[in-house]
């Protein structure tokens, strides 16, 4: 109850419940197994905090098809943000890349919104850093529009358009305790565009 | 809400957790390919060096490459300052240059108070040791070593020192780091206990939130980390203890007195160490002792620091540290 109330406004109604959820992330292991052609060198990264759980469950989804052990890791984008300067320095979250590494490679990049591409715009610089994979793709459990950059994810759960006074909430079981992807309405407070 | 670092205790526990934690991932960079992150693209950082020191200053230039900053390197030794200069001239002048941060070290307790306070320059100060005063960077990597051996890497994310027991050793009299550690590993929940001579005790301690002993071999039993301290004979003006064979026999630490402590009890030192008095060779190599450990911990606890002032708009110390879900 609290949780759809919090930062997702009054009117926060799931648009995916956690059948469609898993659903979703199955047909994205399959589409992944069918584009890398067997996936034998994909490694999953999940964008911090709920990219990871996502990036976890489709490498268990991935075994199942495959029954081989997918890599997967993290990838903290903090320091690499373009808006870093213009609020208080944030706490880091954890990259861990797994230990075969990400050279040669494919990376398959997870996360939970995509929106403005920022996030996976620092995402890309983030892995410039780290290694040179052979190929980058990305995945997302919801694609809600307003890109502000040249990027397009290459397995989306669902496409939800979406105003910009709109927000877009994921909730899964590991950090809220349920598996949701909310739709509310953003309370009337200005200066948070981008 | 803290623009500086002046003194470790103006930091609060979730203050210090939060460098802690935000130096655990920092120490990460420096097992990449490339130990360099953008976020400080841009920003000038001053090491701003009044008194002779290597490994600070090194450690503060490290940490502010590793992050991208510019690093001006500015010691008092073939100055302006060895021509005259006042410390506010020096710092119109770093302000005039744009120095988005200073780092100074100054052999006068407060200089780096007077700095931040003064309203000569904007950007942030942080104390890289002043005087007999405080080290706070210092205390922040000695807490982390200590973090990371006694709790754990991993497990020690979001946690404190709460129950640990320290043991400071030597001259306190003339020890920023001593003073600096009592209020943070107090912070941080961890029970301090100061070991000197009554000497290199200072005047007032009995207000300091810690206990003091005169003997080393009570002490050692009880203690899950002994720290090591050189004694400062630089700073001497008069004899505190009649020889340093006496001293060492008394206060140094040797591989018998190493074996009276608990099994998971690790040795620390500041640095410089001088082998044979404070410390014997044989517990300077042995592997309970961090002092290595410290000096790759320093860079990382640097970079956090100067991450939580200069990265964002603003402080993230003590301020709502909350990473926020938005902005997708």
């Amino acid at each position: 109850m609290d949780a759809q109330h919090d930062d997702t406004g009054k009117a926060a109604r799931p648009v995916l419940e956690a059948p469609d959820i898993a659903r979703v992330l199955t047909r994205i292991a399959h589409e992944i197994v069918e584009r890398a052609k067997g996936a034998d060198d994909v490694v999953l990264l999940g964008i911090p905090t709920r990219g990871v759980f996502l990036a976890r469950r489709l490498a268990e989804k991935l075994q199942e098809i495959t029954g081989r052990k997918t890599p997967v890791g993290s990838l903290d984008i903090t320091m690499y943000r373009d808006d870093l300067r213009m609020r208080p320095a944030r706490a880091l979250a954890r990259t861990d890349i797994p230990g075969e590494g990400i050279e040669g490679s494919l990376v398959v990049l997870v996360d939970d919104v995509l929106f403005s591409g920022r996030t996976i715009r620092a995402a890309l610089d983030a892995l410039g850093d780290i290694g040179r994979p052979r190929a980058v793709q990305l995945a997302v459990l919801v694609d809600r529009g307003h890109r502000e950059l040249p990027i397009r994810a290459d397995y989306v759960g669902k496409n939800l358009p979406t105003s910009l006074r709109e927000t877009v909430k994921v909730q899964l079981a590991e950090e809220d305790g349920r598996d949701a992807v909310l739709l509310g309405v953003k309370q009337a407070t200005p200066a948070d565009t981008q | 809400m803290k623009r500086h670092l002046i003194s470790a205790a103006d930091l609060t526990r979730d203050d210090a957790v939060l460098i802690l934690d935000t130096a655990e991932e920092m120490a990460r960079v420096a097992d990449r390919p490339i130990k360099k992150l953008p976020t400080l693209r841009g920003r000038t950082v001053v090491n701003l060096f009044f008194e002779d020191s290597t490994r600070t200053r090194i450690s503060f230039e490290a940490a502010a490459k590793r992050l991208s900053a510019d690093v001006i390197n500015f010691s008092a030794k073939g100055s302006s300052v060895s021509k005259g200069e006042s410390l506010k001239d020096t710092a119109l002048t770093l302000e005039a240059m744009g120095a988005d941060a200073v780092v100074i070290r100054h052999g006068a307790s407060g200089a780096p108070y007077r700095l931040a306070t003064s309203g000569w320059i904007d950007g942030a100060v942080v104390n890289a040791g002043d005087g007999t005063h405080e080290h706070p960077t210092q205390a922040l990597l000695d807490a982390f070593t200590m973090r990371r051996r006694l709790v754990g890497a991993d497990t020690g994310l979001g946690r404190d020192l709460d129950g640990r027991r320290i043991t400071i050793v030597g001259d306190i009299l003339h020890s920023r780091v001593a003073r600096s550690n009592v209020h943070l590993l107090t912070t941080l929940g961890a029970h301090v206990t100061l070991v000197a001579p009554p000497t290199l005790v200072p005047v007032g301690v009995e207000k300091w939130p810690c206990d003091v002993s005169y003997s080393l071999d009570d002490v050692l039993a009880k203690s899950d980390a002994v720290m090591m301290l050189r004694v400062q004979r630089e700073r001497m003006n008069a004899a505190y203890f009649p020889t340093e064979r006496e001293y060492s026999r008394r206060y140094g630490l040797d591989g018998e007195r190493m074996a009276k402590m608990p099994e998971h009890a690790i040795v620390m030192h500041p640095g410089p160490m001088v082998r044979g008095m404070e410390i014997t060779a044989e517990v300077a190599d042995s592997d309970r002792c961090t002092v290595v450990e410290q000096v790759a911990n320093g860079v990382s606890i640097r970079m956090a620091v100067l991450y939580l002032l200069l990265g964002g708009s603003d402080t993230a110390l003590s301020a709502a540290p909350a990473r926020t879900e938005e902005n997708k």
